[in-house]
């Protein structure tokens, strides 16, 4: 990894969410999906975010090494601290995995990670549990939180998909695409999300790609998923193509590309347009979607290098 | 064995908080301990003893407790102090109020003259605009002290820091398209140098001189602390949220067990980043550690942040200018899973709320907690707890729960929360003082040094006239007697630690730590007891005038 100071600024992937919505498990879900990648992942506090075991090589202090060249920091109130120093510390860091406390709110702290040019925030997840999240929204005290959480989001994931039946876990998607009418909507269960829409699609990945999607044991996760690797014509401007991808219905869960020397990467309802890195092979793009709603023509729409408003919304 | 010596003090007046003999003229002591206040021929009776006149003209009281403070403000006195009001530091001298932003440059430019080196930070404290108008104080103004050296100064509020030029660039913050609400930008696309906010604040800290390194384990500091305790009659005070990591641990138990050290130290492990059960043990290891001047093995925890910042958690309607509501600093969950816990291993606890929800939160967690394992004597302690209502407090006393209010906010925000955080009624009703008191709860108040000046005669004033800044009095209907405000600051605040049968009142048993007064705080005007003069301490027998060696 000795192109890291080539790289651009490292991703931030915030992971936000109330108490017991599965954010550990997601935690332990990536640090097992980052297959080489090395990631930082910053929590609260281990005593609330169990790294499970198996995955500790070491322990000290605040700092568990985690198999595979990851590592783990507790950041407790000294989440800009432990930011500023990270990059000096271990510069063989490519990504950052950042849970927030239950009760914080994922946004600002997003806007904080904005204030430190070392990095560029990815993409903001909000975890909720379909059973009880619309309880928790009416609850005197923790209402404003929970909805304040769901209107920053860019993915979020409706978890504990089995815990409630069809009719339920339906109302509770359309409530959820009200609070957070611009973010992508990911139902799942046990936070079995495909770790590539968090930790990036990476340009020695691509072949890995559909595999991950396809993971045994997870049948649910492959038959939800779709995704495309297109060509990308060389005169298209990555700010309008991002925005194009990122826009309400397109269904774009995720998606990276290459193109004129810059990198456009997608989370839900935000994009990035960041220095490519050193040795990318330009012109190509990998979109992910909600097989559900994934509209293929927005996205081959989105190619188009002129294309009137009108046109679309026929 | 022959016993210790006794020595007997004579005074002009005994104020001793003991009802069954509320004045004496006379007090001795052996082996740091009250034997007795009274008359001479009945105190005669231990032994024999040597007659001391030193205090033969003051008015002695028991040492006055602080129940929330921070040893920080010994730390702060390092840097240019720059508040609006005259302020006494460590040494006793008075830095006058500053009168105007212009003030405010000129004294830093005099600092920044006694600095060697071109390139070192200058830093200051105490900043408060509110009082200098609407003009917001930016970059430029501090431009004028350095251009070459990062400048910055945090706010009395410790909330917000201002900045120069230099220090934002060096935070690689001088430049377009910042985007952050605690970071205001002028016209010219750039931050104006206001940095709100711990997240913005801490990009700055480090190179103004706050960073936490400076601000932890700060031996001198904890010294100039104690200096100032004696200055305000102060022999018991909090250190109310320390993380305590073992170094500090060391460092405190060997400065506090120094011959000369004057006041005892009580230091919690605040609540951050652990869960309920090792905070529990962590409490309970340093409990262990404990002397008779550093007390440890209390948790402190936060609920909500701060009315005058926004951040507090407030009821229905809320913020009086439509902003939106605080934050939550720690789940239900955790809340309800410490205080089950510490009511179990009988670990002392006591939380920070100061929005009247975050308050009915911590009373609701409480009341969960105590069903679940029931306690007589806890003494969970409600910190600030500014916004409560009568209901509330009638709750907390039902509880078992103790309320430390803040009294010094009248004076220093009462006009901004009355103008813009939460409106006239309310602004009347803060820091209920009376309501607290005829609801049964126990009652003690605060400074919250360094946010506002460490004096509980200060404190007590503040809770007897409910006076702002601009002359305004906030709900009189609140305002408590001299002689309630007087036993909050001793008893009501040794209550609050668990530490009422050792310290806050004198008579026989407890330790021999007085506040040596000049004028009599219940012959005094009640409008001028902030005025009465301060000869200095006793603790342990031990004299510690303010201005000796």
């Amino acid at each position: 990894m000795s192109d890291t100071r080539t790289r651009g600024r490292l991703p931030v992937t915030v992971i936000g969410g109330y108490l017991g919505t599965g954010k550990t498990t997601l935690v332990n879900r990536l640090l097992r999906a980052a297959d080489g990648q090395r990631l930082a992942v910053l929590v609260n506090d281990f005593g609330a975010t169990p790294i499970d075991r198996d995955l500790i090589v070491s322990a000290d202090g605040d700092t568990l090494e985690i198999s595979g060249g990851c590592v783990c920091c507790s950041y407790g109130s000294d989440l800009m601290d432990t930011l500023m120093a990270l990059p000096a510390q271990r510069p063989d860091i490519e990504r950052v995995v950042l849970e927030t406390s239950g009760v914080a709110l994922p946004g600002m702290v997003a806007s904080a990670v904005t204030l430190l040019p070392a990095y560029r925030i990815d993409g903001i997840v909000v975890m909720v549990d379909v059973e009880t999240v619309r309880t928790m929204a009416d609850d005197a005290y923790l209402g404003d939180t929970i909805t304040r959480q769901l209107g920053a989001a860019d993915l979020v994931v409706a978890n504990r998909c089995d815990l409630v039946d069809e009719a339920s876990l339906q109302q509770t998607l359309a409530w959820l695409a009200v609070q957070s009418p611009a973010a992508r909507i990911l139902p799942a269960t046990r936070a079995d999300i495909a770790p590539d829409l968090l930790l990036g699609l990476r340009d020695t990945a691509l072949p890995r790609l559909s595999a991950t999607l396809a993971t045994p044991g997870a049948p649910d996760a492959a038959s939800l998923y779709e995704s495309l690797e297109l060509d990308v014509p060389e005169d298209i401007d990555a700010a309008e193509l991002g925005r194009r991808l990122s826009a309400p219905g397109t269904g774009v869960l995720r998606a990276k590309g290459i193109l004129n020397g810059v990198a456009l990467h997608v989370v839900g309802r935000r994009f990035e347009v960041d220095e490519a890195p050193a040795g990318a092979k330009p012109g190509r793009l990998v979109v992910i979607g909600l097989r559900r709603d994934f509209d293929h023509r927005a996205v081959a729409e989105a190619l188009q290098p002129r294309l009137s408003t009108s046109l679309r919304s026929f | 064995m022959t016993p210790s010596p006794i020595t007997i003090f004579r005074a002009r007046r005994i104020l001793t908080m003991n009802p069954a003999r509320p004045e004496a003229t006379h007090v001795a002591v052996r082996d740091g301990r009250i034997l007795g206040a009274g008359p001479l021929e009945e105190l005669a009776g231990w032994g024999p003893y040597t007659l001391d006149d030193t205090f033969a003209d003051k008015v002695l009281m028991p040492g006055f407790v602080e129940g929330h403070s921070h040893a920080a403000e010994g730390t702060f006195w390092r840097y240019t102090y720059l508040g609006r009001f005259d302020r006494m530091d460590p040494e006793g001298k008075v830095w006058p109020g500053a009168q105007s932003i212009e003030d405010v440059v000129t004294r830093l430019q005099e600092a920044e003259r006694q600095l060697a080196s071109p390139t070192e930070s200058l830093a200051g404290w105490g900043l408060d605009p509110i009082y200098y108008g609407d003009r917001r104080v930016v970059r430029a103004d501090f431009d004028r002290v350095s251009t070459t050296r990062a400048v910055g100064v945090m706010h009395a509020s410790g909330h917000i820091f201002n900045v120069n030029s230099r220090a934002l660039e060096l935070a690689g913050l001088l430049r377009p398209g910042v985007n952050h609400p605690g970071i205001p930008l002028g016209d010219d696309g750039l931050p104006t140098g206001e940095l709100k906010g711990p997240d913005a604040m801490t990009l700055v800290g480090a190179h103004i001189g706050f960073d936490r390194e400076a601000l932890a384990n700060d031996e001198n500091g904890l010294r100039r602390f104690a200096k100032l305790c004696v200055r305000q009659g102060v022999t018991t005070a909090t250190d109310l949220a320390n993380l305590l990591p073992d170094d500090a641990v060391s460092m405190m138990a060997r400065v506090t067990g120094e011959a000369g050290f004057p006041v005892r130290i009580v230091s919690f492990r605040r609540f951050q980043a652990l869960t309920p059960e090792q905070a529990v043990e962590i409490a309970v290891k340093l409990k262990a550690k404990s002397t008779d001047r550093l007390r440890l093995g209390a948790v402190k925890l936060f609920v909500d942040g701060s009315i005058q910042g926004f951040s507090a958690r407030l009821r229905w309607p809320g913020y009086y200018n439509g902003a939106p509501n605080g934050l939550w600093y720690t789940p239900p969950e955790a809340i309800s899973g410490l205080y089950k816990l510490a009511l179990q291993k009988g670990v002392l606890v006591h939380s920070h709320t100061n929005g009247d929800q975050a308050t009915e939160m911590a009373l609701d967690c409480l009341e969960g907690a105590l069903l679940e394992q029931p306690a007589r004597d806890h003494r969970f302690t409600l910190q600030h707890c500014q916004l409560a209502d009568a209901a509330q407090f009638r709750r907390m006393a039902r509880l078992g729960m103790c309320a430390n209010l803040f009294p010094n906010h009248h004076f220093y925000w009462g006009d901004q929360h009355y103008e813009t955080t939460v409106g006239p009624e309310r602004a009347m009703r803060m820091n209920a003082c009376a309501t607290a008191l005829a609801s049964g709860v126990p009652l003690a108040i605060h400074s919250d040094a360094p946010v506002t000046p460490l004096g509980p005669l200060f404190t007590a004033w503040g809770a007897v006239n409910r006076r702002t800044a601009s002359g305004r009095t906030l709900g009189t209907s609140e305002a408590i007697s001299v002689a309630d405000a007087l036993r909050t600051i001793t008893l009501g605040a040794a209550w609050t630690l668990k530490l009422d049968g050792e310290v806050g009142s004198i008579e026989c048993g407890k330790r021999a730590d007085f506040a040596v007064l000049e004028d009599d705080p219940l012959e005094i005007a009640p409008e001028n007891l902030k005025d009465v003069r301060i000869w200095g301490t006793v603790q342990g027998g031990r004299l510690f005038p303010a201005n000796g060696a």
